[in-house]
């Protein structure tokens, strides 16, 4: 969920009124945000940097407010601004209109062949007249950070530049080359470099290092020049800086170059509507049923109010006198709306979700456990009972849990292996809960001995039966840890759980410990003629890799042949 | 050590007897505190094998108020014998007599006296003896003197049968030290359930209370397919990430998927249908393949949903509780792995009314009956409503969990009738465990790092109170 960050007193002045912070917070919760934070630049340098650093930042009040990652429209002051006050019927639902320039064509971005190769779209639009104050400027690039973070999944989709239109001349031409074959003077730079050299220079930016990674390894790059040869920017790293937006700026020229095109055209739709009203897209008409609206919410409001409520939200709607035909306009800026169901939550807001009648399914259903899960919790009981307690421990480990520490090679588990991990612990899905157990224990050295723990829980196991290629399976593990190996008390514990799940000792039919393939201290638990698991006593090697010292016993079964 | 010359003596006396000595004996005639002689008899034992002990419980008699006034005034039956003159007495004025009817009965199965049923004015009664001895009388007096033994076992217990003597234990004379109540107990010996399993089974029971079917949600390893695709969630959405989403190298790729409606995904996805516009983009077979561990358990939500499909529409409840995963950074409150708590319920006609509904209800059964919900954004729901409750001890709301109506675009694809809405709400396990148990830090709770001392000191849990 992206956070805006808003100074308050702004933000008051444009909604006309001051609120308390409880007042505002309210406000928010209705409209669908959630007033994360209130705080300073002040508080935030001296949080992040110290004291010392924050005495020159500026203790203007900020509001950090939550904002749902779907709605674009609402990611700076202006759209923010203009959501509330509609909603709050102090403010009609705005139109956005194109308009030519006074004098002239229309501005043409032309695209060539090459930029096929590397990043395909683009789209770009005007705006004219502006006046900047540094509020506004700020505001404006505070957007385009937003939207680059967020709908642009960090300029990899799309990438905005903003230029000063009356430092370049049109027809503007994108296209893409060889990275040696491009030079220019970027933004906030003295000297002109190849894009080859930019790339190293940026290697150590911490902001445009990350942006590296979408062209470096293509073969061209893309770029844009005017038609004198200047170049505006080179998407998506960074622009030029002949071009660069001041406060003076009096016209825009926006480009947006995209790997989506549908992404790229909301995102300058944002960009334009945000910061004008002089520009605009066609809009969108819908008509749906005021029925639909009230059998979906779950209301009972006549054709007329819904299409004041849906009015209240920016979607300008009124009843066409057909039935209980309503007409939506859907303005550019909400891109998130592509089904009827969206314009219904929009009716279900401006109505409130507080104000709805809170009602009861009647649908009757009988309950069920599901078969292995009831085992396993009247399994977890009597275990508990017998004297063991529970342990819970994660799914995910090393591969060394698995393997290396418990005396085995990696390639002789069935283990399911993580591609992306960002550390050791989450190498590999546990195909053993014993590990999880003997960490519990080397965590718990302080308490008093003897340490006696279970766990009843997954494992997963590679299957190729599954569409998956995996598995999940159920075990039940325990370990005993004291100052002797304690075989009989495992055992017993074997014989217990064998009298709970109504096996008796016998070949046959029965269980039975067979030390037939592991003689000595290890021995197969053989149920009705299959192996379900294994009891022993720890190898000395296994228990020092896990940090123990004394002996330790432990049993290991699958609980899935007793459903 | 003892006093040596009470151990002296004792030896002396013990030398003397050829059977032994009564240490209550000895301490009665050396005029000293019984506890004196056992500690002289300890101190001797530990020298070796010098004296022999055995532990004798004596016990002494006491005559209750009915057996004093015998010893005074001789047993009833006696009093009856000596209450009849040589002419005999009417029954009827015999039973007049406080003594009379107990006394009559006895004497007459001592075959003392004799009834003369045909006389004139009623029974009458005679003498049927000359003399009478009035044993109980004598025994009375022999114990009320504390002579004990000279009455056997059989005796003591008639005498104690007719309410005539008491057994009064040795305590009564005895001092006790006091206990300390302020102490702890002996802890007992046993087993312990966890905590976070222990609100697990709570939940559980409430969902059954509630007539929800239980999901099979053991696969934790998933298709983005399931997970996300099915979802209505597209193919570039953040969630599906590298940094937050934990990719399968080996089994890398899913194989088996229900082809039509495979392409029936794909289209809504890429160009719309069943009233949608679609994302519009160029959906791929590839993304989808992709095995993942389960970022939701709403994955399974939507296998058992399209297997609903499957079949004629009969109105479902379902739920599950169970382990999803987020490659995220982890912090006192996040893991990379959590449980979630889901809930869903398909029918026809559901509104957003019915899904706060059912979720007050649910909340109710967790004893919170204050909730307000906020307009929220989710990817397969619309409309998302984020539900908060009122926390009396922060005194503000706070978020308890997430729901929403599933999206046309995920529920006409798998074929569910065009009428029938699906809501769902979810909420982690964790979050409620660590307030219920006020657990700060989540590692103490979950994984190896477990604190075992708060296992161990963890009180039952009862959710709504």
């Amino acid at each position: 969920m992206p956070t805006v960050g808003i100074k308050r007193d702004l933000l008051f002045k444009a909604l006309g009124r001051t609120y308390t912070d409880e007042e505002f917070d309210e406000l928010c919760f209705e409209f669908g945000l959630e007033l994360d934070e209130i705080t300073s630049e002040k508080e935030i340098v001296s949080r992040e940097q110290g004291d010392t650093k924050a005495s020159d930042a500026s203790d203007v009040i900020l509001y950090k407010i939550d904002v749902p990652a779907n709605r674009y429209d609402l990611l700076c002051l202006e759209g923010l601004v203009r959501g509330l006050q509609v909603f709050k019927n102090k403010l009609e639902a705005p139109r956005y209109r194109r308009i030519s320039p006074v004098n002239g064509d229309p501005q043409k971005l032309i695209i060539t062949k090459e930029t096929a190769a590397v990043r395909p779209f683009a789209v770009a639009a005007v705006l004219r007249n502006i006046t900047f104050t540094q509020e506004r400027y700020d505001s404006f690039i505070e957007l385009q950070e937003k939207l680059h973070q967020n709908i642009c999944r960090k300029r990899s989709l799309v990438a905005i530049g903003t230029h000063d239109l009356d430092t370049i001349s049109g027809p503007f031409t994108y296209t893409a080359k060889p990275p040696g074959d491009i030079s220019f003077k970027p933004l906030n730079q003295t000297k002109e470099y190849t894009a080859t050299e930019l790339m190293s220079l940026y290697k150590t930016d911490s902001h445009l290092r990350h942006y590296l990674h979408i062209i470096e390894d293509k073969p061209v790059y893309p770029i844009i020049y005017d038609s004198n040869g200047i170049v505006l920017s080179m998407p998506p790293i960074i622009n030029g800086d002949h071009s660069k937006i001041t406060l003076q700026t009096k016209n825009v020229f926006i480009e947006c170059t995209a790997t989506d095109l549908t992404k790229a055209k909301i995102v300058l739709d944002m960009m334009v509507t945000m910061f004008s009203e002089y520009c605009s897209q066609p809009f969108t008409k819908e008509k749906l049923s005021g029925e639909f609206i009230n059998r979906k919410v779950g209301i009972n409001e006549s054709t007329e109010k819904i299409a004041q409520l849906l009015t209240r939200m920016c979607l300008l709607s009124r009843a066409t006198g057909v039935g209980d035909e309503i007409e939506v306009e859907i303005p550019p800026t909400r891109s998130d709306v592509i089904h009827a169901c969206d314009i219904m939550e929009d009716a279900a807001i401006a109505y409130g979700f507080n104000n709805i009648t809170r009602t009861t399914p009647r649908a009757y259903t009988v309950a069920n456990q599901f078969p292995l899960n009831k085992l396993t919790e009247l399994l977890r009981q009597d275990l508990a009972a017998a004297g063991f307690t529970e342990a819970l421990n994660f799914a995910l480990c090393s591969e060394e849990d698995i393997a290396d520490k418990l005396g085995k090679k990696i390639s002789e588990t069935r283990a399911a292996h993580i591609s992306n991990p960002k550390t050791a612990e989450f190498q590999v899905a546990r195909t053993t809960l014993l590990p999880g157990l003997l960490k519990t224990i080397a965590a718990n050295r302080k308490m008093p001995l003897p340490l006696k723990l279970f766990e009843v829980s997954d494992v997963v196991l590679k299957d190729e039966t599954k569409d998956v290629g995996a598995r999940n399976s159920r075990r039940f593990c325990a370990v005993y840890y004291n100052k002797s190996p304690g075989f009989e008390v495992i055992h017993g514990l074997l014989d217990r759980t064998m009298q709970l799940l109504e096996v008796k000792s016998a070949r046959g039919e029965g269980y039975i410990v067979d030390s037939t393939f592991f003689p000595g201290r290890c021995a197969e638990i053989i149920v009705r003629g299959k192996t379900v698991g294994r009891l022993g006593v720890l190898h000395p090697d296994v228990i020092n890799r896990f940090e123990l010292t004394m002996p330790c016993s432990a049993m290991e079964i699958d609980i899935e042949p007793f459903l | 050590m003892a006093d040596s010359g009470v151990v002296e003596t004792l030896l002396q006396r013990i030398e003397k007897a050829d059977d032994g000595v009564d240490s209550l004996n000895v301490a009665a005639s050396l005029g000293v505190d019984h506890q004196v002689i056992v500690g002289a008899v300890k101190s001797l034992q530990a020298l070796g094998d010098i004296i022999s002990a055995d532990l004798r419980s004596s016990k002494h008699w006491e005559l209750t108020v009915e057996g004093s006034e015998i010893a005074e005034q001789g047993s009833h039956e006696a009093r009856v014998f000596s209450s009849i003159p040589l002419e005999g007495l009417a029954q009827s004025e015999l039973m007049k007599l406080s003594f009379g009817k107990i006394g009559f009965s006895k004497a007459m199965s001592n075959k003392w006296i004799r009834v003369d049923k045909t006389q004139e004015g009623g029974p009458r009664i005679f003498r049927a003896v000359e003399n009478i001895e009035d044993q109980v009388r004598e025994k009375l007096l022999q114990v009320q003197k504390g002579n004990f033994s000279q009455l056997d076992e059989k005796e003591k217990n008639e005498l104690k049968k007719r309410k005539l003597l008491s057994e009064v234990g040795s305590w009564k004379e005895k001092k006790f030290k006091p206990y300390n109540f302020e102490a702890m107990g002996v802890a007992p010996d046993c087993g312990h359930l966890h905590p976070l399993m222990k609100v697990r089974t709570q939940f559980r029971q409430i969902f059954l209370e509630m007539g929800f079917t239980e999901m099979p949600t053991n696969n934790f390893i998933e298709s983005s397919f399931w997970n996300f695709d099915s979802l209505f969630q597209p193919q570039q959405h953040p969630a599906r990430d590298q940094h937050d989403t934990f990719f399968l190298s080996d089994p890398a790729l899913a194989h088996e998927f229900p082809q039509d409606y495979l392409e029936r995904v794909k289209k809504v996805h890429s160009e719309g249908g069943f009233g949608s516009q679609g994302y519009k983009y160029d959906w791929k077979i590839e993304e989808a393949q992709k095995n993942i561990l389960r970022t939701h358990t709403t994955a399974v939500s939507a296998r058992m949903l399209y297997k609903l499909a499957q079949q004629k529409f009969t109105p479902v409840k379902y739920f599950s509780i169970d382990r999803v995963f987020r490659n995220e950074t982890l912090d006192a409150t996040h893991l990379a792995e959590f449980h979630q708590i889901e809930g869903v319920v398909a029918d026809y006609g559901l509104t957003l009314g019915d899904l706060m509904g059912i979720l007050h209800q649910f909340f109710t059964k967790l004893g919170i009956t204050k909730l307000r919900f906020k307009p929220a954004y989710n990817p397969y729901t619309e409309p998302s409503m984020e539900v908060f409750s009122y926390h009396e001890g922060l005194k503000k709301w706070v978020e308890v969990g997430n729901s929403g109506v599933f999206r046309p675009e995920m529920l006409l694809p798998m074929g569910l009738p065009e009428d029938v809405s699906v809501i769902a709400w979810g909420l982690s396990l964790e979050r409620p465990t660590m307030i219920k148990y006020g657990i700060n830090n989540i590692r103490e709770l979950v994984g190896h790092k477990v604190n075992l001392q708060m296992v161990y000191d963890g009180p039952i849990c009862r959710l709504d109170s």
